[in-house]
């Protein structure tokens, strides 16, 4: 079992109007593998991952196929998808801390995922995301603060931990360290190499840092 | 323990709440009549039993300023409630439909918004005819182009923030976006003007009244006094004065709540 496919891509193609944005788009990834996108800016690399995470807009249309564990998700109904997100397949955003609501604490924030899927009390919540933020290096104090007061570092680890709270079998990560400094980048990498060890999440990954997908990828994808 | 920076909010609080009682229980609170005239008594100094003296048919001015704020206060807050509701509905459907619905809306708030807020409620009280539900509805009709082009402005942001996406992902259904991220942050924009408005429009509202276009006599209103005093200025300048300070006590304290609304808001301080 551990050799199935947890994503699969087939023929994917992405339309705005009479825009193509991206074509041809064929990849699968296993469990436990981290899979790298790299590919010029303006290249549709962030699209394949929207596609994936469900995030295109109304006016984009989707050709082809999309597969996560064996069902395919390339054009669920609202609920179908509201189910999956979060649970199963979560996202790490560019910019972590502006992927937080300005005017409410990161806990609360993470807490609302999980209460959209799981009845845990507030006390098991709490107990959970204090061992990840653990397992993350990061203060757990973070969950009691307002996003604007994080560092580009600590937001980009409170966003890791917002995609991890319910341990879901695929991370979307869409250039998760192209907003840090060197020293931060690196231990971002290393927190997301991590997760792939003490959870066995599965991790797609957008970059345009050839030294981080060479350090990270069991796969590189090169978009033209 | 109540944190510093909430202490003079508390204070504006309380003053303004205080306000609001004092002209919901005008009736009870005033020591004569504000109707009963006393020709005889016209136009008496200030003194121990008229404590702020009385006007040309010898009315007491203590009584009719106390009554007056029942008109004044309530009509304005109401009025305001209105424009504020309305106008955000407005704008926040705008935001959120887009398409023809936003063109439709939008360019009428544009047509209202060509003219100058005032002129426009002058001549729109004057066809509507005087009365102070006119008068209220012709500043509501101007109105709520600023809270409908705010709260617009707002949505339009916030669809494309980076959190509406990740509350999605975090797999939140369209009424918690709504609940949970939309609203709350229009809210404190949209609050904030209003109770920064609350003065202006108690001056729109007692503007329109000293032209005559507001509130009827006999119905004592802070503007239409001024109006009525406003000969005897120089003769018995407390007919004018105290209307006029009661105005201005209202409106600092609605402002000042406003300003420190804003920065209680902000949560970046």
């Amino acid at each position: 079992m551990m050799n199935e496919n947890i994503l699969t891509v087939k023929n994917l193609r992405v339309l705005y109007g009479e825009n193509e944005i991206i074509r041809d788009i064929n990849f699968s990834l296993q469990r436990g593998e981290i899979f790298i996108i790299v590919g010029k800016s303006g290249g549709g690399k962030s699209t394949i991952l929207k596609s994936v995470a469900g995030l295109l807009g109304g006016g984009a249309k989707i050709e082809g196929q999309i597969f996560f564990d064996g069902r395919d998700i390339t054009n669920l109904r609202a609920d179908e998808r509201r189910k999956l997100a979060g649970a199963e397949i979560a996202m790490i955003f560019q910019n972590a801390g502006a992927s937080f609501c300005p005017i409410r604490t990161i806990g609360a924030q993470i807490f609302e995922s999980v209460a959209a899927h799981k009845d845990w009390t507030r006390e098991e919540f709490l107990r959970r995301a204090r061992a990840i933020a653990k397992n993350i290096n990061l203060d757990e104090n973070v969950l009691y603060e307002y996003p604007f007061k994080l560092s580009g570092g600590m937001a980009q680890r409170a966003g890791i931990l917002a995609a991890m709270i319910l341990e879901p079998k695929l991370i979307l990560a869409d250039e998760p360290t192209s907003a840090l400094d060197a020293v931060t980048q690196f231990s971002v990498v290393k927190e997301l190499m991590n997760l792939r060890k003490k959870y066995g999440v599965s991790i797609v990954m957008v970059t345009h840092n050839l030294n981080v997908a060479k350090y990270m990828a069991d796969e590189i994808y090169t978009l033209h | 323990m109540l944190k510093p920076r909430y202490r003079p909010l508390i204070l504006y609080v309380l003053a303004a709440g205080a306000l609001i009682l004092v002209a919901i229980f005008a009736p009870f609170l005033t020591p004569y009549d504000p109707y009963v005239q006393d020709l005889q008594g016209a136009l008496t100094p200030p003194n121990a039993q008229n404590l702020l003296g009385t006007d040309r048919y010898g009315r007491d001015v203590l009584s009719r300023v106390i009554m007056g704020s029942q008109v004044t206060i309530c009509a304005s807050l109401l009025l305001l409630a209105v424009i504020t509701v309305s106008g955000s509905l407005i704008g926040a459907v705008c935001g959120l439909k887009g398409g023809r619905v936003d063109t439709i809306l939008m360019r009428t708030s544009d047509v209202f918004l060509a003219f100058p807020q005032m002129v426009f409620a002058i001549a729109a009280a004057g066809a509507l005819g005087g009365g102070l539900f006119n008068a209220a509805l012709a500043l509501a009709l101007i109105g709520w182009t600023k809270y409908a082009r705010i709260s617009r402005a707002l949505v339009l942001t916030i669809k494309k923030m980076p959190y509406m996406d990740a509350a999605k992902m975090a797999g939140t259904n369209s009424v918690g976006m709504l609940i949970y991220h939309v609203l709350p942050n229009i809210a404190g924009p949209v609050l904030v003007t209003a109770a920064l408005d609350i003065g202006t429009i108690i001056m729109e509202l007692a503007g329109l009244s000293f032209l005559g276009l507001g509130a009827m006599p006999p119905t004592p209103e802070w503007g239409a006094m001024m109006n009525n005093g406003r000969s005897m200025l120089q003769t018995s300048s407390w007919v004018v004065l105290a209307p006029g300070a009661a105005i201005f006590i209202t409106v600092a304290i609605f402002n000042l709540l406003g300003d420190k609304l804003r920065d209680i808001l902000d949560v970046k301080k």
